[in-house]
């Protein structure tokens, strides 16, 4: 029989770490910056994940409200009762793709654009970002003086004592082949590549089933506002 | 009062680190790495390796929820296994969201060592490798502050403004990750940040206080890699700068990479986009330099050997009003001398 989402939620390291006993003070929404700028409230969260409610954990799940949270951990500071909203939130999101739920949700959805830029850089240059990916298209507040570092890479990099591209110790180095594929067989081994696999196979589910290719949902879900 | 701030100062060693690079720091701001490296081997006659095996620990994937722990902590593990083959117990971390990873991991460990094991059969399979626990996981920025006075023996310019003979007033912004999670991990802890404020007093500058001096810089991670989200990094930016403004600053100094950039660029964003600029002349913003940039301009180092000329914000005014002596036009040309153009000036926050 397979376990519920409730059990599988309580045996994640971070609700294990991260959820003690809430004394619903909301010391954590005062002082998350999500709060401040969407519908969005930790301590909401927090109720919601201690009521152990197998159909409630499934909404949630499938719900864009575990998308909001920034990740900044200002909550852990504050929380009197040792408390991490901000790391149920990562159980929760990695509970959402691990069973496919995220792709019900607008902000879910978002996911295959981080896993095609930020998850693409990883396993295939070993940097999270790389220079050469932050075009002014992707990222236009980047600015002038970025663009005309770009196109003068080579000198300016050289200049400051840059190692781009060269297989050597430095900044912006080419990661070796052999250390990448070590980086692989890490994610292998620990499931981090079947993450990756579910979160691509079930976007694509999603393509499929709106007649939309890769392109044009990678633009969706990179670059439309979610209301 | 001294018990009390016990729990807020930590160890650092005093030599013999393992250098692991910041994929933001190296990718926008690579000088800011040299310059530490040299500081640390030139100036201050430490012993740093600068591995070419290391990897990203995976952390903005970590913490854009493409990445789980047991990857990541393994991937962590890894790094350790190459510091203990390369003969280093001591890992200076570059980077913010990484010095938070590296901690929440050891802490995990510790805490669970059925996970540590994990960690090492994982690594095992995966690589062959082993690896021993590090005696110290330190951020650059805490090398810094252990030898600033060290530093500040050797300055060549004090933070002084050079026009009016007063301290410079300096804001900091510390990243979250660098105490938030694990408040006994950094220097002043997450309610009284003194890993740069410790930098500025040391060098001669004022360091001024402000009422969203915690807030965080906006990142959110997911919330500025989709595009679409970008606006609630702009937003958390902007509510720093309006809360600064009025102390009127001459510079603003971080100690993680993303935050540098960030509040660097957004300041060039809301210029373009509100006409507003918070420096003290019409028109300019306020300069952001990470803390490995002021501490090379203090001992001298070219501003454009450092990489400020890869700011948007232009760094000049708070050139001159330390007196330094540099070429104005260098930022324009390469290391043989070839003149590079100059960016588009923006419409209206001023470059020079």
């Amino acid at each position: 029989m397979s376990k519920s989402l409730v059990d599988e939620l309580f045996e994640d390291v971070h609700v294990r770490h991260g959820l003690e006993a809430c004394i619903n003070c909301g010391m954590c929404t005062s002082v998350c910056p999500a709060a401040l700028v969407y519908d969005y409230d930790p301590r909401v969260l927090v109720n919601l994940v201690e009521k152990r409610d197998e159909q409630t954990i499934e909404e949630l799940l499938k719900s864009d409200y575990i998308w909001y949270c920034g990740e900044c951990m200002s909550c852990t500071t504050r929380c009197p009762r040792n408390n991490s909203p901000g790391e149920i939130v990562i159980a929760l999101r990695h509970l959402s793709q691990r069973k496919g739920l995220f792709i019900h949700s607008a902000r879910g959805r978002q996911q295959y654009a981080v896993l095609k830029t930020v998850g693409g850089s990883i396993l295939g240059k070993g940097y999270c970002v790389y220079f050469d990916d932050l075009t002014l298209e992707r990222f236009p507040e980047q600015g002038p003086t970025w663009d005309w570092v770009r196109k003068n890479r080579h000198q300016i990099l050289n200049k400051v004592g840059a190692a781009y591209k060269e297989v050597k110790a430095g900044p912006m180095r080419k990661i070796a082949e052999s250390d990448l594929a070590e980086l692989k067989k890490i994610f292998d081994v620990t499931g981090g590549s079947e993450l990756y696999e579910i979160i691509e196979e079930k976007s694509r589910e999603v393509m499929k089933k709106e007649g939309k290719d890769e392109e044009s949902y990678f633009n969706e879900v990179y670059e439309s506002p979610v209301k | 009062m001294s018990i009390f701030f016990e729990k807020y100062s930590k160890y650092i060693p005093d030599d013999h680190f393992w250098f692991a690079r910041s994929c933001i720091r190296q990718n926008f701001f690579p000088g800011a790495e040299q310059r530490f490296l040299k500081i640390m081997r030139e100036k201050l006659k430490k012993d740093v390796y600068d591995s070419p095996h290391h990897t990203t620990c995976t952390g903005i994937g970590y913490h854009t929820d493409i990445v789980h722990f047991e990857t990541i902590m393994t991937v962590i593990a890894r790094q350790f296994a190459l510091m203990t083959e390369d003969g280093y117990e001591n890992i200076a971390i570059s980077c913010v969201t990484s010095f938070g990873i590296y901690q929440d991991v050891l802490e995990k460990w510790e805490v669970e060592p059925d996970l540590l094991e994990k960690a090492r059969r994982y690594l095992k399979e995966a690589t062959g490798r082993e690896f021993k626990l590090p005696k110290a996981a330190v951020h650059t920025s805490d090398i810094i502050f252990k030898f600033r006075h060290e530093i500040a023996s050797q300055l060549k310019y004090p933070l002084i403004n050079k026009l009016t003979g007063e301290p410079l007033r300096v804001v900091d912004h510390v990243g979250c990750h660098y105490a938030k999670m694990f408040p006994s991990k950094g220097i002043g802890g997450a309610e009284y940040p003194y890993v740069l404020a410790g930098l500025v007093e040391a060098w001669g500058g004022e360091s001024i206080d402000y009422p969203e001096r915690r807030h965080c810089c906006g990142f959110g991670f997911r919330n500025y890699i989709v595009k679409a989200d970008r606006g609630y990094s702009l937003t958390h930016s902007r509510i720093k700068f309006e809360s600064m403004y009025p102390f009127k600053p001459d510079l603003i100094l971080t100690n993680c990479p993303g935050c540098n950039m960030f509040m660097d660029r957004w300041q060039y964003v809301i210029a373009e986009t509100e006409g507003k600029t918070y420096g003290d002349t019409p028109g300019y913003g306020i300069p952001v330099l990470t803390f490995e940039e002021l501490t090379a301009l203090v001992l001298g180092y070219d501003p454009w050997e450092i990489g400020l000329q890869m700011h948007q914000v232009p760094v000049e005014p708070l050139l001159r009003k330390m007196g330094i002596d540099f070429d104005p036009a260098g930022r324009y040309y390469g290391p043989d001398g070839t003149f590079l153009g100059k960016p588009e000036k923006p419409s209206f926050l001023k470059i020079e």
